[in-house]
């Protein structure tokens, strides 16, 4: 009986799970540029990863090898952000960001003042 | 970083060659390698402690400040909070890639955090872009500011999206940081 609720279990996370990552792909696919695409993209679907994650671990019980799940939970979460950051920061920062689709751009005004600050005051003569 | 002394050697360390290894740090990086291996043994242990000490004799890290608690209530409320956040979250994004006509607008809204531990900012950019719907784009180390891209997020949302963040900053300084960022986060108040 516990082994039947378990099964049935394990399939739910494996479906839920596996229907997130169809919806990141559906979303890479249909956000318009890379800063939206990284919310589904650079992050497959953690929550999605996690749920199969949870379902494998579910039917191999048991077993000690189990732990080798729990790691990999571990770094995807830790090493996600990392690799999202660098790409969107790299995508910001040269452009290759549709402006029309940003209503609110508080990065901008930072890095403009941030440039003006660089860069030495060019002198009169100059407007 | 001031240079290691004998004096704030943290306990539990020992000294290889002006390297401070800390031992609490390679038990972990054993145990990762152990359960890699998915079997407990003699040699599993063994080769995972020379691997671990080599790691951390090439790669060294910094230490990670002082007064750094791990307090069990907060730390239980965080973790629950952060599980409910990632089920809605991604149930918000699933809809969003699904969704028909108009594609969504979406914002970059700058948070100053409270606290200046390097441990609190980290934890919460890696929680923030761990969320689907965010995703850090920049980060100003100076101020602690995180430069969020927030999907699906207009103008008239950003202040709500910015106290998000600045609470869940408050539910790990709870859990993780030291008094200081506490006394500084609790200082800002606002919404919890």
């Amino acid at each position: 009986m516990m082994a039947t609720i378990a099964d049935w279990a394990a399939v739910g996370c494996l479906l839920v799970g596996a229907l997130l990552s169809f919806a990141a792909g559906v979303g890479l696919i249909r956000f318009p540029d890379l800063l939206s695409r990284m919310h589904t993209a650079a992050k497959p679907q953690v929550l999605g990863l996690l749920l199969i994650l949870v379902g494998i671990g579910i039917r191999l019980a048991p077993e000690p090898r189990v732990g080798v799940l729990v790691l990999i939970a571990l770094f995807q979460i830790l090493t996600v952000p990392v690799a999202s950051h660098i790409a969107a920061r790299a995508a910001y920062r040269t452009g290759r960001i549709r402006r029309d689709l940003i209503s609110v751009d508080e990065l901008q005004a930072e890095l403009d003042s941030a440039e003006a600050a660089a860069q030495p005051d060019p002198g009169p003569g100059r407007n | 970083m001031t240079p290691p002394t004998d004096t704030d050697r943290p306990l539990m360390s020992i000294q290889v060659k002006r390297r401070t290894i800390r031992l609490h740090a390679l038990l972990v990086l054993a145990a990762a390698w152990v359960v890699l291996f998915g079997e407990l043994s003699v040699a599993t242990v063994l080769s995972g402690l020379l691997v671990g000490l080599a790691v951390m004799l090439v790669f060294p890290l910094p230490p990670l400040g002082v007064g750094l608690r791990l307090r069990p209530w907060p730390t239980l409320t965080f973790f629950a909070r952060f599980a409910a956040d990632l089920v809605v979250s991604s149930a918000r994004v699933v809809a969003q890639a699904f969704a028909l006509g108009r594609m969504p607008h979406s914002s970059v809204v700058a948070v100053p955090l409270r606290s200046r531990s390097d441990l609190v900012l980290t934890l919460t950019a890696v929680t923030v872009s761990v969320i689907p719907g965010s995703v850090i784009v920049d980060v100003r180390y100076a101020t602690s500011t995180l430069f969020v891209h927030l999907l699906g997020v207009e103008a008239d949302a950003v202040e709500p999206a910015r106290r998000n963040v600045l609470s869940l900053e408050r539910r790990l300084a709870r859990a993780f940081g030291s008094r200081e960022d506490i006394e500084r986060v609790e200082q800002a108040g606002g919404a919890t």
